[in-house]
């Protein structure tokens, strides 16, 4: 059938022209489908090449890493875990675990050598945080100056800290000795005439513990006082001298706010430390009968006799909860406060 | 320079009786707990303190090691340590290069894991960690002691912040070169680090020492027990045996004052350099 040639041509134009643009799709297709093939091959060698290269590198990245972190998940990590769930079951290490809710928390703050713990350890830590701050800066301060046997002052003020616990701890037990120390000795022929009776008082027990921490951690904040120190830029000093202004303004207006991070740091760290402190109190306080009383027991020695006399890890997880919840608290406070 | 006025003379004597009294707060009860050791029980508190004994009692340095297993202690203490500083100084210092100079997948990801661990306290989660470790079947075994304090994230953090201060050209150089990210560690970046590595070594070497409620918790056998546990037990038993007492106080402190001597000239700088000041 012949249609109209007008008809027609139009329909074939119309109809070639869908043509047209057929196979031009059809040759896009063709080209693409002719170009995209060795594009994506070579792509595909490409990313195949880096991504073995990357695969190698991550490999390589991961065994350096995984001698300790294997470790640190495995023993770290998961213990935290742990921990976070023990607080709201009921265990004693061999039955069942059964849910216990809030039972443990409700356990805990009801429980009056709890409380006196929690008392005693917020007590301990705000007398020694302050104290060893300000006394380890000033230790540093003179250290940092040029001063004959300057060597000998930062090794000495360190023995403290490295010496061992157990031994150190011994020593002041005698020297504070409330009958025969030669502390008291010395007090009395100063003219006191009652001298505290230190540990064996449980209204100086918690100081004699304070004044031990400070002494024990003065020389190790001091080195890291230390560093800070001889990281501030000379030049601030020498403007300063050129300024005319005095030692106690530099130590005002130029020392302490660039020793801002170092102390920063330090009082997270203390703070941290306080929280969690145990053996000095357990052998200061407890050398003689192994026990801490009312007045010395700190959260730690809670925890300890919730899990290892009583075999309650339940509760002892809850009091470690608040033990972790103080020191993230505390934390978060000082990160607003270093902001401000 | 300046001349120096009276004012800054009479601060100076100020600073030196400052220093003074300080050194002799610090060292004195040392010195005390050496002379006690070389006395009897009964003069141990005569007053004025005798410094220096006039009939010293070195009878006591030898009855320590037959009346406490000493040696046996030692032993333990010095094993543990050595094992878990060594441990502590490789796995650190190897991950910690990663951490600092390798791009990675889950490379933030993991170091904020390692961060974030360092302000959960050990003894927040000592319990469920002896529970695992019961389990499998390390309760006193010294195995469970080295688990517990090889792998810090402490020591990451401090290595890698060491590390940081490094300049990467030095490993790009090398990488060039044909050296592997192994030699880089091994023969660029650990023997930079030395500072921090001693820092590190005292930090972890007093620490292990000293640890009393780890080896406290997890060794109950006498055959085991460190040094601490040991002398503490020998305290609690016979509290008024005073010379006794210090003898083994002195050397339970020998070595870690030896050690600490041996590396402390590295160790302001260790800590400048490992960002430890924040």
């Amino acid at each position: 059938m012949i249609q109209p040639p007008s008809a027609s041509s139009a329909a074939e134009s119309v109809f070639r022209g869908y043509l047209m643009l057929k196979r031009k799709e059809k040759e896009a297709a063709a080209f693409t489908a002719n170009g995209l093939p060795i594009d994506r091959s070579i792509k595909i060698e490409k990313s195949q090449a880096a991504k073995r290269a990357e695969v190698n590198r991550n490999l390589v990245a991961y065994s350096f890493i995984a001698p300790n972190f294997i470790g640190f998940a495995v023993f770290t990590l998961v213990p935290i875990v742990f921990a976070f769930a023990l607080a709201f079951l009921n265990w004693n290490g061999n039955t069942e675990m059964t849910w216990a809710g809030l039972d443990n928390f409700i356990y805990i703050f009801k429980n009056e050598m709890f409380l006196a713990s929690l008392k005693n350890t917020f007590i301990y830590t705000i007398g020694t945080v302050p104290l060893t701050l300000v006394v380890s800066l000033f230790l540093a301060i003179v250290l940092n100056q040029k001063i004959r046997g300057r060597n000998f002052f930062r090794t000495v003020s360190f023995f403290p800290y490295v010496g061992s616990l157990v031994a150190i701890t011994a020593v002041w037990n005698m020297l504070f000795n409330p009958s025969m120390g030669p502390v008291n000795e010395i007090l009395m022929r100063l003219g006191v005439e009652n001298p505290p009776r230190w540990i064996a008082d449980n209204d100086w027990a918690m100081f004699t513990i304070i004044l031990f921490s400070v002494w024990k951690y003065m020389g190790y904040y001091m080195v890291i006082y230390l560093a800070g120190l001889q990281g501030i830029n000379s030049e601030l000093y020498e403007a300063a001298s050129i300024d005319g202004v005095n030692t106690w303004q530099k130590f005002w207006y130029v020392t302490l706010p660039q020793l801002k991070n170092t102390t920063f740091f330090i009082l997270i760290m203390l703070t941290i430390q306080c929280f969690k402190v145990y053996d000095i109190v357990y052998m200061l306080a407890g050398a003689g009968s192994g026990a801490l009383s009312e007045a010395t027991t700190v959260l730690v020695y809670e925890i300890y006799n919730s899990a290892f006399r009583y075999w309650r890890l339940g509760v002892a997880s809850a009091e470690a909860l608040v033990l972790f919840a103080i020191v993230l608290v505390v934390t978060i406070i000082q990160f607003r406060l270093e902001k401000d | 320079m300046m001349i120096e006025s009276t004012g800054q003379k009479v601060l100076k004597v100020l600073l030196y009786v400052f220093l003074i009294i300080t050194a002799a707060i610090m060292i004195l009860p040392f010195l005390w707990m050496l002379s006690a050791s070389l006395k009897q029980d009964r003069d141990v508190f005569t007053f004025p303190i005798q410094w220096i004994p006039s009939e010293p009692e070195w009878s006591n340095y030898s009855k320590i090691w037959t009346q406490i297993p000493l040696l046996t202690y030692i032993l333990n203490t010095v094993k543990l340590t050595l094992i878990v500083t060594l441990l502590q100084l490789f796995t650190s210092s190897f991950a910690a290069y990663a951490f600092a100079k390798l791009r990675f997948k889950g490379r933030n990801a993991l170091f904020l894991g390692y961060v974030a661990t360092i302000a959960v306290p050990w003894q927040a989660y000592m319990v469920p960690q002896f529970m695992m470790l019961r389990e499998m079947g390390l309760n006193n075994t010294h195995l469970a002691i080295i688990i517990l304090q090889a792998f810090s994230a402490f020591g990451v953090f401090m290595m890698k912040q060491f590390y940081e201060g490094i300049p990467t050209e030095l490993c790009e150089a090398a990488r060039i070169d044909g050296m592997t990210e192994y030699g880089i560690y091994a023969k660029i970046m650990l023997p930079l680090a030395k500072p921090s590595l001693s820092t590190l070594t005292i930090f972890t070497f007093v620490n292990t020492w000293n640890d009393f409620l780890g080896p406290y918790i997890y060794l109950t056998r006498d055959n085991l027990k460190t040094i601490q546990l040991g002398l503490r037990s020998f305290i609690g038993q016979y509290s008024s045996e005073y010379g006794l007492i210090m003898a083994g106080s002195v050397v339970t402190m020998i070595p870690v004052i030896a050690v600490f001597l041996s590396l402390q000239k590295y160790f302001v700088e260790g800590v400048a350099s490992s960002g430890l000041k924040g």
